[in-house]
């Protein structure tokens, strides 16, 4: 299966998952410092800022864009209950 | 008995509810369905739940509780803040009916959306469909969720400094999150210096009496309900407190247990207290703490405890060890609380880590252990699973796991023994230096 490396810059901790992996299912095991509410792309609770490999990531859906856009979210923010892992990136809290 | 409040219901003068007389002993919301005054055009519209023993199957609530809600009138309309567990609408309506009609009803407030509060929602947006509803951001999912997707409900989402009016009067937000719920925001009556501060300042107690000057002795009821609800998220309560205590408080109105209206900065200086660390300033403050706990059976996993503590301490490193058969629980949970890293050992008996370490590590949900260093260590017979074991508990409590766990068989031999050491090493050297890579990780390992 094809793997790739996401990083969570605030702990500094790289995990090779396999492709597809949402990253809300990384960041929960291993302590990064981001936040859920409603582990489902309604909330905009989990926003995140990627740092590094943008499009390494899912594409968001209709649905994820409003919610960033009701969230004033920035321009390399997204939501990491949403976004699956597709190849190496890095990420950090928004 | 009809208490003297009472005289204020003279026939004909409709929806004066009862006028609240101040201090006054024959003070019993129990005793009727109007509402309570307790400042100019603001009422308490709440219910009592005096035989509720147990809220949300993990508190306990010896004297039951209340669901307060508030209604305050203005010149140009009435505002509801928050509704009440939905068995309990009836007498929320009754009481609301006794002072407004709800046509009148311009703006509802929800604090947060959690069904102790919302439960009359629904049905009051029925009842009054003019009105707008005012919740927070993070509260829109929520509120999809608990009302039936064909109502199509509109609503407007607010943040700290977003202000409504009722024309005479203000209501200003405050964005509070994750107190205790994500969504959570708190209402503050402008003028009146009146904070409705939702489940913030509250407490499972339930009093006819209502204010803080009148009911009976809830101050455990105030600590076990913040140590329980509240210390999870002190982070949060400090920065709530930021916005909370440049405010003029009159009065502090939350959605459980007494009104403070007596001192009311009292119970806000109480959360920043019982919200900042108590651990002395003996510390170092540069020092990373470490505390291994650990239980032995045959003493194989002690032996291993001594040589971890030998080991991770290094410079920058206070270490701490505790045999778990020696103490008690709670004040353990204290000082994981204030800990940087836990180390727990523990033999492997019937393939599983011994009672006492799931005792502490089931007791740990109401301290934040989000990101600190976790490691796990036994001595073990024929299988070793118990390392495993604590250490998935541990991810679930979303710490973080650098160095992977120690198994031994047995008893630890001199070279297991420098493992050990090497092992305490690596993780004071993990705690103190995260950046420096603990290098790649599968996720399988940790899945
Ligand atoms: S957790 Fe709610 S949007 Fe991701
Ligand atoms: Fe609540
Ligand atoms: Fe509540």
């Amino acid at each position: 299966m094809a793997k790739a490396k996401i990083t969570f810059e605030d702990i500094n901790q790289t995990v090779n998952v396999p492709a597809g992996t949402r990253v809300i299912e990384v960041s929960e095991k291993v302590g990064a410092g981001l936040i859920y509410g409603c582990r489902e792309g309604d909330c905009g609770t989990c926003m995140m800022e990627v740092t590094e490999g943008w499009n390494n990531l899912t594409e968001p859906s209709v649905l994820e864009e409003k919610v960033l856009k009701e969230n004033m979210a920035g321009r390399h923010n997204r939501l990491a209950c949403q976004a699956q892992i597709l190849g190496d990136c890095k990420v950090k809290p928004a | 008995m009809r208490p003297v409040f009472h005289s204020t219901l003279v026939h004909g003068t409709r929806k004066r509810g009862v006028v609240e007389k101040m201090r006054n002993k024959s003070m019993d919301v129990s005793s009727h369905r109007q509402a309570v005054a307790f400042a100019d055009n603001v009422y308490w519209i709440g219910v009592l739940d005096p035989t509720l023993r147990t809220f949300d199957i993990i508190l306990r609530t010896a004297n039951g509780t209340t669901y307060n809600a508030y209604l305050v009138k203005g010149s140009e309309g009435v505002a509801i803040i928050d509704t009440v567990k939905e068995s309990f609408s009836d007498e929320f309506f009754a009481r609301l009916e006794s002072v407004a009609d709800y046509k009148d009803i311009k703006v509802i407030v929800l604090n947060h959306l959690e069904p102790d509060h919302s439960g009359a929602l629904p049905e009051l947006m029925r009842r009054a469909p003019q009105a707008k509803l005012y919740i927070s951001q993070r509260a829109t999912s929520m509120l999809k969720a608990l009302l039936k997707p064909s109502s199509e409900i509109a609503y407007t989402t607010v943040t700290t400094d977003d202000t409504v009016s009722l024309g005479d009067r203000t209501l200003r937000f405050l964005h509070t999150p994750f107190l205790h719920w994500p969504d959570t925001q708190c209402t503050y009556l402008e003028g009146q210096g009146i904070l409705f501060s939702g489940d913030v300042f509250g407490c499972h107690y339930c009093d006819k009496r209502l204010f803080n000057d009148q009911v009976g002795d809830f101050r455990f009821s105030f600590d076990y309900y913040y140590a329980h609800i509240m210390r999870p998220f002190k982070s949060h309560v400090l920065d709530a407190l930021k916005l909370i205590e440049p405010l003029k408080l009159n009065q502090i109105a939350p959605t459980h247990g007494p009104i403070l209206r007596e001192r009311p900065r009292r119970y806000v200086t109480h959360y920043r207290e019982l919200s900042t660390s108590s651990l002395s300033t003996d510390i170092n403050e540069q020092n990373q703490s470490l505390i291994v706990f650990y239980m032995s059976a045959y003493g194989n996993t002690a032996k291993m405890a001594e040589e971890i503590f030998e080991g991770a301490s290094i410079d920058g490193v206070r270490v701490s060890l505790y045999d778990l058969e020696g103490g008690e629980v709670d004040p353990f949970v204290d000082l994981i609380e204030a800990a940087d890293a836990l180390v727990f050992g523990s033999p492997t008996i019937n393939g599983d880590a011994v009672k006492p370490i799931w005792n502490l590590l089931s007791s740990l949900a109401v301290v934040n252990l989000k990101g600190k260093v976790g490691a796990a260590f036994g001595s073990y017979g024929w299988s070793g699973e118990a390392v495993r074991m604590i250490e998935d508990r541990m991810r679930g409590l979303k710490m973080r796991i650098p160095i992977q766990g120690l198994r031994i068989k047995l008893i630890p031999t001199t070279e297991e023994l420098s493992d050990c050491h090497q092992f305490g090493e690596n993780i004071a050297h993990a705690l103190i230096n995260p950046n420096q890579g603990s290098g790649v990780i599968e996720f399988s390992d940790i899945h």
